[in-house]
């Protein structure tokens, strides 16, 4: 990282030698000083063992054999048949899939602007230090550290389900509902204020960014007779987008991603009708329950494609929204 | 609060007394809007400890008629085996992830921070990519190994990627934690004839303190909360963890044990939320330096 720094610690550890060897000075720093440099870099093969072995043999490995199965027709019972494209072109015809494919977009589309959009607004009012703020923001926190569990989405079950408690107190003030996960047209819906809810660990880093901004700059607009939402618009946003850049890259490969939700809420089918039939949960259906890990494969490749080319996009975009401060 | 002074210049003091008329309007709405977040948690908290039929007949999440231990008695044994089994498997898990992601990781770490080696900068790109590689990739895959390998329904599929550094983003939160520590204090520990691995582990260790706790916090939520491998690996009921146990209660819902389902979901909420209030301040501030759930 710093190689005029790890270079005068070299020489630090030479000089220490060459002492105990007076007899030879210069060339003998030389020799010691390799002789140090590959003791080393051997050293540091030992510290790095574990992840090179982790690396090559559950991370790269994996994804070169991924890719491999992604052009088979693999059942685990016989050997891996090439088929070419075939599970690409299927992919296309699959309806199923193709639901799945909708109701991932609608999730992320709607659950990460709505997530961030809550995370930006408390996190404004909770920037300025003042009683309690350590409790609202651990209120607030606390979900999405629970959000993702297997507990919580039994809990939404038995909020929005049938029998459920939104259910039955809409029914107290009169109005009749059917189970709102039991519904189609509002399943998927539940699952995104879920999402919503967990909106705590962006706010924090709203916070922590909020925080730090230069105060210098709100003076000056005090004085030019900005008024609160000027001050936010051209002021708060535009020094806040790389925070908002950053959070809406996580976010938008963490939705991609969800599966526990989706899994219990449906009972592993992704009903009712598909409508809350993940991406992942699909690929899990096709992978683990019908063994077709070929498909599986090609699915997961697919959706490497897609977040990693929403991820390119977002950063081409970047150039013409996103403001780093002392950059141009 | 924008009408400015007649010199034209706002004193802090002056702002501040102008905001004063606001917090009771604030503290009302932060108030009302985190009742709101969290009635869902006290929801499912006071009706684990309703009787059946009255669960789902109102909206208030407290018992109307005294506490009923009904829910956890049932639920306990629901599933045959003791609930307590499943969270001793998955507290094991647990603790087995932390001890192989602090140790491979900060190995890892220390390697990438300090000691120089060939193909070094290939090696950061290549662990920087695999932070946000989507897991989904790599599941068949390892799925196909560990079977082969005949270590399905055991715990090995689990814990042997901590041990092998495989979320990478831990390397990466200790490697910042390390480039943090001044490098005088390995020089001052070479010239004292510390080997890289004194320096790893007489001054960087301590001293990254703050960030392993960081790791080992975060390490023991995600394991808890994880649910897709476990559900792909194992399948034996007396190797089950609190997550696939309750999965498995969800699905038996023939029986419709609402309030032992309750129970034991608020109970497997516990540990995270326990966690959560003895770490607050680490958890926090890892939140606001690296941007994890």
């Amino acid at each position: 990282m710093h190689p005029s720094r790890s270079g005068r610690r070299v020489h630090i550890a030479t000089t220490r030698l060459s002492r105990q060897e007076p007899g030879g000075a210069g060339r003998s720093e030389n020799r010691s000083r390799s002789v140090i440099r590959r003791r080393r870099g051997r050293r540091a093969y030992v510290f790095l063992l574990p992840w090179i072995v982790g690396c090559v043999g559950l991370t790269v490995g994996p994804i070169i054999a991924s890719l491999y199965f992604s052009f088979t027709d693999y059942n685990l019972l016989s050997s891996p048949h090439w088929i070419g494209l075939e599970n690409y072109f299927n992919l296309f015809s699959d309806e199923r899939y193709l639901t799945s494919v909708v109701v991932t977009l609608k999730y992320v589309f709607i659950s990460v602007p709505v997530k961030l959009a809550f995370a930006l607004l408390v996190a404004m009012v909770l920037k300025e230090s003042f009683k309690m703020t350590s409790v609202y923001r651990a209120v607030y926190y606390v979900p999405s550290l629970l959000g993702g569990s297997v507990a919580v989405a039994i809990l939404w079950r038995q909020i929005f389900g049938d029998p459920g408690i939104l259910q039955s107190f809409l029914a107290q003030l009169g109005i009749s509902s059917q189970g709102w996960l039991t519904s189609p047209a509002t399943a998927l819906n539940t699952l995104v204020v879920l999402e919503a809810w967990q909106f705590g660990s962006p706010m924090l880093i709203f916070l922590a960014a909020l925080r730090q901004m230069p105060q210098d700059l709100y003076e000056s607009a005090l004085v030019d007779g900005a008024g609160r939402v000027g001050r936010f618009w051209y002021i708060t946003i535009p020094l806040l987008t790389p925070i908002i850049f950053f959070n809406l890259i996580l976010q938008m490969i963490g939705a991609f991603q969800a599966f526990t939700p989706s899994f219990i809420i449906s009972g592993g089918t992704g009903g009712p009708v598909d409508s809350t039939l993940f991406y992942t949960l699909y690929l899990y259906i096709k992978g683990f329950g019908d063994l077709e890990m070929g498909y599986a494969s090609a699915m997961a490749w697919v959706l490497v494609i897609v977040i990693g080319g929403i991820t390119g996009l977002l950063f081409y975009s970047s150039k013409f929204w996103v403001f780093y401060g002392d950059s141009k | 609060m924008t009408t400015l002074g007649s010199t034209g210049v706002v004193t802090s003091a002056n702002t501040q007394k102008k905001r004063r008329g606001r917090p009771l309007a604030r503290h009302i709405a932060l108030v009302a809007f985190g009742l709101l977040m969290i009635y869902p948690l006290v929801w499912i908290v006071g009706s684990s400890f309703k009787p059946a039929n009255e669960i789902f007949s109102t909206a208030i999440p407290f018992p109307l008629h005294g506490a009923n231990i009904q829910g956890y008695i049932s639920g306990w044994t629901a599933l045959g085996t003791p609930f307590w089994v499943y969270f001793l498997n998955s507290f094991l898990i647990c603790a087995l992830s932390v001890v192989g992601n602090i140790f491979s990781c900060s190995f890892a770490a220390f390697a990438f921070a300090r000691l120089e080696f060939r193909l070094r900068k290939l090696m950061f790109v290549v662990m920087m990519g695999t932070i946000m590689l989507p897991f989904h990739v790599l599941v068949v895959p390892q799925f196909i190994l560990f079977r082969t390998l005949n270590w399905t329904d055991t715990y090995i599929p689990l814990v042997l990627p901590k041990f092998l550094a495989v979320d990478a983003f831990f390397i990466f939160l200790l490697l910042q934690f390390m480039r943090g520590i001044p490098r005088e204090l390995d020089e001052a520990a070479t010239i004292d004839g510390c080997g890289p691995f004194g320096v790893y582990w007489r001054i960087m260790m301590p001293l990254c303190l703050p960030g392993l706790a960081t790791t080992a916090i975060f390490t023991i939520i995600f394991t808890y909360n994880d649910f897709f491998s476990q559900l792909l690996y194992i399948s034996d009921t007396s190797k089950f963890t609190v997550p696939l146990a309750l999965s498995t209660f969800v699905d038996s819902k023939a029986t419709s044990n609402y309030s032992g389902l309750l129970a034991m979901s608020t109970l497997a909420l516990i540990p995270v939320i326990a966690i959560f209030i003895a770490f607050q301040r680490l958890l926090v501030e890892g939140i606001a330096t690296t941007g994890i759930k």
